[in-house]
C-alpha cells in the first residue's frame, strides 16, 4: 500500500499551523499555551515553592515535577474518566525526563517545580505540544535555563515518513509514530519513543524531519515570550 | 478567620464608600465574556472568563442503561476539576469538597429547574437513554468561580448536540445537528456578604473575608430553583431576602451572555 496524499492534504514534511503565548494563566508564576493543528495544550509553572511531601526533599538541589492531564471531553472518542491514568503516569513521567536537562535547579535547596500540563483538545501529539507549552511556561517563570525544549512527532504512514501526525495518521494500522523532543540549542534529544515497526533509515529521516520542525516551533516559542515581555525584534 | 480580619475591615470599610479593592462599585461584576465551541472533540463547550477568572466547560454524551427507579429517562451529571494549574492553592489528587461543593450547587440550578427534559433523553425504555456528562474545568481562579463555572455548564448545555447513534454504534466523530431537550434558561448567581454589607463577583482575594454567601438560581420568571449558603456566619432571614433580590437583578445581565 502506498500512502499518496495526507488525509488532511498537508506535504509529508509539512507541520500543522501552530500558534503559542505566553503569560495566559494569571495565578501562575509562569504559564504557556501550544496550539498544534487541533490539539491545544495549556501550561502552569508554580514555583520553587516548598515541597510536600517532605521526605521528598532534595537538600541539594531543586526538584522537577511534571503533571500531564487530558480534560474529559478533550478525547475524539467517549470521556476521559477524570484522574491519573497509566498513561497519564507515564507520559507525566517521560515529559519531566525532557525537560529536566534544560532547567538548573542547583538554586533552590528543598524546593520543587511544579510544571501543570492540560489539554483541553486532542488530535495527536499530546505530549509533544505539552512539552512545547511546558518549556514556555518555565521561561516566564524566570527558571534559570540553559535552552528550550522543542518537541513534536515524525512517523512512517505506509511507505511515507512524515512529520507531525494527526489522529487519524496516529491511529492508522501501518503506522508508527516517534515522539521527540528536541533541546533547540545543542539539538540533542531528551524524548524519544516510538512505536510500529521502522527501518533504521527511516529512524534518521525521522530526526532529520523533528530537527527542521523544531527550529520553526522554536521561532514560535520564541515570539510567544517575547510578545509577552513586549520585545521587539 | 482572624487571619484575614484585618482584609475583611478594609473590605467593609471600602463597601460603606461604595467600592472595592479594584475600585468596583460592590454590585457590578468584571468583564464577563462567554465564547463556544471551544473544543472540538466535545459534543459541546464553552470557556467562560469573569475578569481574570477562566474555565472551560465540555459535554459529552454516553448511551447507558436507565436507572432502574426511571426507566423512561436519562440523566446528567456535572463535575468540576479544579486543576492545581489555576491556583497554588489548588492540589492534585480527587476532588475536594470545595469541589465537589462547587458541581452540585451547579448540578442542583440546572437539576430543579427541570430545563433538561430527561425523558426526551430516553431511547428504549428500561434499555437506553442518553447521560449527559458535563465536567467544568478550571484554568484560572481569581475568585467567583462559583458563577463562572456555571455560566460555562450552561453555555456549554446550549452548544451541545448528539452524535449519531443508530441503535447500537455511537458515532462520536459524526455529529447531528440535534441540541439538547432545553426548555429554561436558569441562571446562577452568588451574593456574598461582609458585615452589613453585600456584594457580587468577589476576587480571590475578597473571598478569603467572607461572612457569608448565598448561591441563587433564578429562572426567567424570576422565580427561583435552588439555594446554598456558605460561609462561616450565620445571618438572618432578612439577609437571604435581600441576597435573593440582589441575585435576581444580576441574573438578567448574566443571562444575556446565555
Amino acid at each position: 500500500m502506498t500512502y499518496d496524499k495526507r488525509f488532511d492534504g498537508r506535504a509529508f514534511d509539512e507541520m500543522r499551523p501552530i500558534e503559542a503565548k505566553a503569560g495566559i494563566i494569571k495565578r501562575a508564576h509562569g504559564s504557556g499555551w501550544f496550539k498544534i493543528g487541533n490539539t491545544e495544550a495549556y501550561a502552569a509553572v508554580y514555583g520553587p515553592r516548598e515541597m510536600f511531601p517532605r521526605f521528598m526533599q532534595n537538600p541539594e538541589k531543586g526538584v522537577l515535577r511534571v503533571h500531564y492531564n487530558m480534560m474529559p471531553f478533550s478525547s475524539a472518542g467517549e470521556r476521559v474518566r477524570p484522574g491519573p491514568s497509566r498513561r497519564s503516569k507515564e507520559i507525566s513521567h517521560v515529559a519531566q525526563k525532557a525537560l529536566l536537562p534544560v532547567v538548573d535547579l542547583s538554586e533552590f535547596s528543598n524546593a520543587v517545580v511544579d510544571v501543570f500540563i492540560e489539554l483541553p483538545q486532542t488530535d495527536a501529539g499530546t505530549r509533544c505540544a505539552g512539552i512545547c507549552a511546558a518549556s514556555i511556561a518555565l521561561a516566564d517563570a524566570g527558571i534559570p535555563m540553559k535552552d528550550m525544549v522543542c518537541a513534536i512527532s515524525a512517523g512512517r504512514v505506509e511507505d511515507k515518513m512524515l512529520v507531525d501526525l494527526n489522529y487519524e495518521e496516529d491511529s492508522h494500522e501501518n503506522g508508527v509514530d516517534i515522539p521527540i523532543a528536541m533541546l533547540h540549542n545543542s539539538k540533542k534529544i531528551s524524548l524519544i519513543q516510538m512505536d510500529g515497526e521502522l527501518s533504521s533509515d527511516d529512524l534518521k529521516k525521522a530526526v532529520e524531519m523533528v530537527r527542521n520542525a523544531c527550529d520553526r516551533i522554536f521561532e514560535v516559542q520564541k515570539q510567544a515570550l517575547k510578545k509577552k515581555f513586549d520585545i521587539s525584534d | 478567620m482572624m487571619m484575614y480580619e484585618e482584609l475583611r475591615n478594609q473590605v467593609i470599610s471600602l463597601l460603606s464608600k461604595q467600592t472595592r479593592l479594584d475600585g468596583r462599585k460592590p454590585h457590578e461584576y468584571r468583564e464577563v465574556k462567554v465564547e463556544t465551541g471551544v473544543s472540538k472533540n466535545a459534543e459541546g463547550s464553552a470557556k467562560v472568563k469573569i475578569g481574570d477568572t477562566e474555565v472551560i466547560a465540555g459535554v459529552k454524551l454516553e448511551v447507558m442503561k436507565p436507572y432502574p427507579d426511571q426507566p423512561d429517562q436519562g440523566s446528567m451529571m456535572v463535575n468540576v476539576e479544579l486543576y492545581p494549574m489555576s491556583s497554588p492553592e489548588f492540589e492534585t489528587g480527587p476532588p475536594d469538597i470545595f469541589a465537589i461543593e462547587l458541581a452540585r450547587i451547579t448540578d442542583r440550578a440546572i437539576r430543579e429547574s427541570k430545563t433538561l427534559d430527561t425523558k426526551k433523553l430516553c431511547i428504549e425504555a428500561g434499555e437506553k437513554a442518553w447521560m449527559v456528562v458535563i465536567d467544568v474545568c478550571t484554568l484560572n481562579d481569581a475568585g467567583n468561580l462559583y458563577d463562572a463555572i456555571y455560566l460555562a455548564a450552561m453555555a456549554a448545555m446550549k452548544d451541545a448536540v448528539f452524535p449519531a447513534f443508530d441503535g447500537v454504534k455511537l458515532e462520536y466523530k459524526n455529529k447531528t445537528e440535534e441540541k439538547l431537550p432545553l426548555s429554561r434558561v436558569p441562571v446562577s448567581v452568588t451574593v456574598f456578604k461582609y458585615g452589613d454589607h453585600i456584594l457580587v463577583d468577589p476576587t480571590n482575594e475578597e473571598e478569603k473575608a467572607i461572612d457569608a454567601r448565598l448561591t441563587v438560581g433564578v429562572l426567567e420568571n424570576g422565580n427561583i430553583c435552588s439555594l446554598q449558603k456558605g460561609g462561616d456566619v450565620a445571618i438572618v432571614a432578612d439577609d437571604i431576602f435581600r441576597m435573593v433580590d440582589l441575585a435576581k437583578q444580576k441574573s438578567q445581565e448574566l443571562r444575556k451572555h446565555l
